[in-house]
């Protein structure tokens, strides 16, 4: 596929032109921080920013969402019958995904679409959206996308990857999807001769602008017994609060509750973001709670990012480096720290007491 | 794409109360489309979710067994809002049923084997289940001897009175029913903890030899170590697992334990499995 | 304030050798800029990682609901009072308690300082009165005065008003500050203003419940917000229930609230907060002349009933 380069107002352009075949979600400043917004029309992405506030995932897989509509009314037909709700398959395309972020969905995918059952929701949305990622030429100082699979210039989970060099994008179409975007955009443009090896300079740039980083290659190695009886648990989960924001603007994280709810006669089946970090997640109908305590929470959030899924799906930890758990922690508890702890946990040579309570 | 979200539409086809203090009833459902029934093939062990729109899904355990045609049962304790309110329903009412969900008791491996049910309270509905399948005259020659030990609080909380009179009075299935107290004098079968006839009444283990055990966590605990006791090699031990789940299929996120969800790679566990995993449940 | 840092770890260490305590909480030092984590200590070597500047803005009350044993606390003037709270509301005992007094300067906001700049914040240094922040390619020394947060910067009640010992020379408390402004900018609005201000201001939330988790006064085993039987409020993001959640927590904190500002502190979405119980701490004020945790021998007035209670406000 063909690399393009265009100017800033052919970008925009573009992407305005790209409105009548695609809905378009793009980066939108409200108060101080960016988030991604549908854009209207005229309306353009944002792309003077280091990452959102929150990520992408919300497109889609929005924190409130419709599943089913029914009737309570005795004299109808249907009445007490789940009815699907209609669901959005027009495309979608979203602008300004970091390469980090990107990642996040053939993460989320593996527990979205696996052999036995389609989140339908999801997995429509998913395969009606197209990904167009912006490379990130330097870092925050929170990223450690290069130690979780992915960098500041990564392909995966892209269709097409835009770089900005000065005024101009590039516009690298990644799969076919990427390039009917480029086409329905509108973008051509030749590219000098040394565009590539300029790519690479910046590439290697970008990377070596990451300062932080975190050790994953023996976490899968560990047995699970030894980490989840690890010592170090309740003093790292001291300072949590418990609420919900590590879960919130994490990209890979996918769980949610189901909730119905009426209005006179009729009804919605819906489903909300939930969190582990929430006592009533677990919390069983005769009132026992396998997950009662808090450090028994917080140890479920790493144990299933850094070791469940590690294990359960053979292909890396299920955290894209973003860094947003860091940044809006209230209470600084920093995965890197944790998943270092980790990863270089040795229960033979631990001369800690058993973990207490 | 099938969305796996959507029940089907049953109606109310029976309602019976089971115990003396009200607290179980069985409930049996005729799917609107006879052809949703076909969809929901099961085998004993796996659960479905129970739907009543406006208020939410619960998992039970299927109790029919799948030798019964026409129908689909499931015995439910009346605990939290959606229980509470499917107890107040009535015979004829429609809502909804999703699966079957999870893995049965593992049926291929238990071929040509002993096997010893025991359960405790109202943990006996996958169970009569796989009573109902065994003893179905297909079936009954796949396994060798069959021993229950199925015990309740008193008489009148055991379930499926009739039916656990009708076993007994069988000779290819060895019963026994059993009551932590009573003074009725009419009663006619055990009287003991679970754990404790269990010692009594099971054959030893091996290779050969499995044992179901599903009961409260109490129950649980004590007849472990007395299969311990008797040989049974933790491979031959298989559990069923309860945790808070929404979606029941692996989807939602919460019924983990360790790697595994309760839901889709449960409920059915073997011991050595549980051993290696968290306790989270 | 980082001269309180030594007193506190000397003070610290000597508690828990003198057995006094079987811990003490304080912060230390986090990860990234103007973010101190809420810590304890348990032996001398983790009194070492103490730490004190103007980025412990948390109230580590809220980590004493309901703990057994004998605890040393580090509490700035609100963290004191919302353990008077604690101590009348009956979620700890005072005499489990060795509180160690910090007289406080203010504490700066991070919301406010991360918006100041397009770039990222790297570091922020404190010296004296003057904050230095700086990231790649800038750097601007700021007056600490002008980055406090809101609830700090018309504080007063710097002093800690129950302690056992200071870590500092007490402080002045701030004399010509209105405490109240933005409660009257707020009430000086038509219904219809307030409603648009309001429905912006909640315009982001994202029932994370950080708001609540990190106060203090929020110590319900099941908040209402989770009751299921009867479920009282909705989950999802419909603002009728994002308002249900907020506007209840707040008259639940109505004659509690020590404007600690812990709420917005740690809200991700940097959602004011203090908006609502502001309002509810200046109706206290002005109807029963009440602020909350001043005292151990008071009753705050929604809990007691007196013959001449205001009651116009009942129509």
């Amino acid at each position: 596929m063909k690399l393009i380069k265009v100017d800033k107002k052919s970008l925009d352009q573009g992407i305005e032109k790209a409105k009548s075949a695609y809905r378009v979600f793009g980066p939108v400043k409200e108060k101080s921080d960016h988030d991604f917004k549908l854009l209207d029309k005229e309306q353009l992405p944002d792309l003077d920013f280091q990452n959102t506030r929150l990520s992408p995932k919300s497109v889609i897989y929005p924190q409130s969402q419709i599943m089913f509509q029914y009737s309570l009314d005795e004299s109808k037909e249907d009445c007490r019958i789940m009815k699907e709700v209609e669901n959005v398959t027009s495309p979608m395309a979203v602008i300004g995904v970091r390469p980090c972020d990107a990642l996040s969905f053939p993460i989320v995918r593996r527990n979205f679409d696996t052999p036995e059952y389609q989140d339908t929701y999801w997995v429509k949305a998913y395969e009606a959206t197209t990904f167009v990622g912006l490379a990130c030429n330097s870092a925050c100082g929170t990223c450690f996308c290069t130690s979780a699979g992915t960098g500041p210039f990564g392909e995966e989970g892209l269709d097409v990857l835009l770089i900005a060099e000065g005024n101009d994008f590039y516009v690298k179409p990644l799969t076919e999807k990427g390039e009917s975007f480029v086409q329905a955009a509108g973008w051509a443009g030749e590219v000098e001769s040394a565009a590539a090896s300029k790519i690479e300079e910046m590439k290697t740039a970008a990377e070596a602008s990451i300062t932080a980083t975190v050790d994953t290659d023996k976490l899968r190695d560990k047995t699970t017994l030894d980490l989840y009886d690890a010592p170090f648990w309740e003093e790292e989960a001291f300072s949590c609060i418990n609420c919900g924001t590590c879960t919130y603007v994490c990209p890979t994280c996918w769980c949610f509750d189901v909730q119905d709810e009426t209005c006179g006669k009729s009804g919605i089946r819906m489903r909300n973001w939930d969190s582990c970090m929430f006592p009533l997640f677990t919390h069983h109908a005769s009132g026992h709670n396998p997950r009662d305590v808090k450090y028994q929470r917080v140890r479920q959030r790493f144990m299933h990012k850094l070791k469940y899924y590690v294990d359960k799906y053979d292909n890396g930890i299920q955290c894209v480096g973003c860094g947003r758990c860091i940044r809006l922690c209230p209470v600084n508890i920093d995965i890197r720290r944790i998943c270092n702890k980790m990863n270089s946990f040795d229960a033979e040579s631990c001369v800690c007491e058993a973990t207490s309570s | 794409m099938q969305n796996p979200y959507l029940p089907y539409p049953v109606r109310i086809d029976e309602i019976i109360t089971e115990t003396e203090d009200k607290s179980l009833k069985t409930f049996k459902f005729v799917f609107l489309n006879p052809e949703d029934e076909k969809k929901f093939a099961y085998e004993s062990g796996q659960f479905g979710e129970l739907s009543i729109p406006g208020l939410g899904e619960i998992p039970i355990g299927i109790a029919s067994s799948p030798t019964e045609k026409g129908f689909i049962k499931f015995t439910v304790f009346k605990t939290g809002k959606v229980t509470s309110y499917l107890h107040s329903m009535k015979e004829g009412e429609i809502m909804g049923v999703r699966g079957p969900l999870g893995h049965p008791f593992p049926w291929k491996t238990l071929e040509g084997k002993n096997i010893v049910i025991i359960g405790g309270g109202f943990a006996f509905t996958t169970l009569r289940s796989s009573i109902v399948s065994i003893l179905d005259p297909a079936n009954r020659s796949k396994f060798g001897d069959i021993h229950v030990v199925y015990g309740a609080r008193t008489p009148g909380m055991l379930l499926y009175k009739d039916e656990l009179a009708g076993w007994a009075a069988r000779d290819d299935i060895n019963m026994n029913i059993t009551v932590d107290g009573t003074d009725d004098p009419e009663w006619k079968y055990l009287k003991g903890f679970v754990p404790t006839i269990t010692e009594e009444k099971a054959p030893p283990g091996n290779d050969d030899t499995y044992a179901i055990v599903c009961g409260p966590p109490i129950m649980i605990k004590f007849t472990q170590p007395v299969l311990d006791k008797l040989g049974y090699s933790h491979d031959n031990i298989i559990m069923s697992l309860e945790n808070r789940m929404k979606c029941g299929i692996g989807i939602c996120g919460r019924c983990n334990i360790g790697k595994d969800f309760v839901c889709k790679d449960g409920p059915v566990f073997t011991l050595s499995q549980l051993n290696e995993m968290p306790k989270e449940y | 304030m980082t001269d309180y840092t030594d007193k506190i770890k000397e003070i610290a260490k000597r508690v828990l050798a003198e057995g006094k305590v079987d811990m003490v909480i304080g912060f230390r030092a986090g990860t990234v800029p103007m973010m101190n984590q809420p810590h304890y200590a348990a032996s001398a070597e983790a009194v070492e990682e103490m730490i004190w500047d103007s980025n412990c803005g948390l109230n580590l009350a809220n980590y004493l609901t309901d703990k057994k044993g004998k605890i040393g606390i580090i509490a700035k003037g609100c963290d004191s009072r919302n353990i008077v709270t604690h101590v009348i509301e009956n979620k700890i005992k005072r005499d489990q308690l060795y509180i160690i007094g910090v007289p406080c300067t203010g504490m700066i906001d991070h919301h406010k300082i991360n918006a100041m700049f397009d770039k990222e914040i790297l570091k922020v240094e404190e010296s004296g009165d003057q904050i230095t922040i700086s990231g790649s390619g800038f750097s601007e020394t700021v007056s600490k005065q002008d980055l406090l947060a809101e609830n700090c910067a018309v504080c007063t009640h710097r002093n800690p008003v129950e302690y056992d010992e200071l870590a500092g020379e007490l402080v002045d408390e701030q004399a010509d500050v209105d405490q109240y402004a933005s409660v009257s900018k707020v009430e000086a609005m038509t219904a219809d203003e307030k409603w648009d201000y309001f429905d912006d201001l909640l315009s982001t939330c994202i029932r994370c419940y950080a708001c609540r988790n990190a106060c203090p006064l929020c110590y319900c085993p099941t908040c209402f917000v989770d009751e299921s039987r009867p479920q009282w409020v909705g989950k999802s993001q419909d603002p009728t229930d994002v308002r249900t959640f907020h506007l209840l927590r707040a008259y639940h904190c109505a004659g509690r609230c020590t404007d600690c500002g812990a709420c917005e502190r740690v809200c991700p979405m940097g959602i004011k907060i203090r908006e609502f119980t502001k309002k509810l701490n200046k109706d206290c004020k002005e109807l029963y002349g009440w602020e909350a945790g001043l005292s151990l021998d008071q009753r705050p007035p929604l809990d007691t009933f007196k013959a001449d209670d205001p009651e116009e406000f009942i129509k």
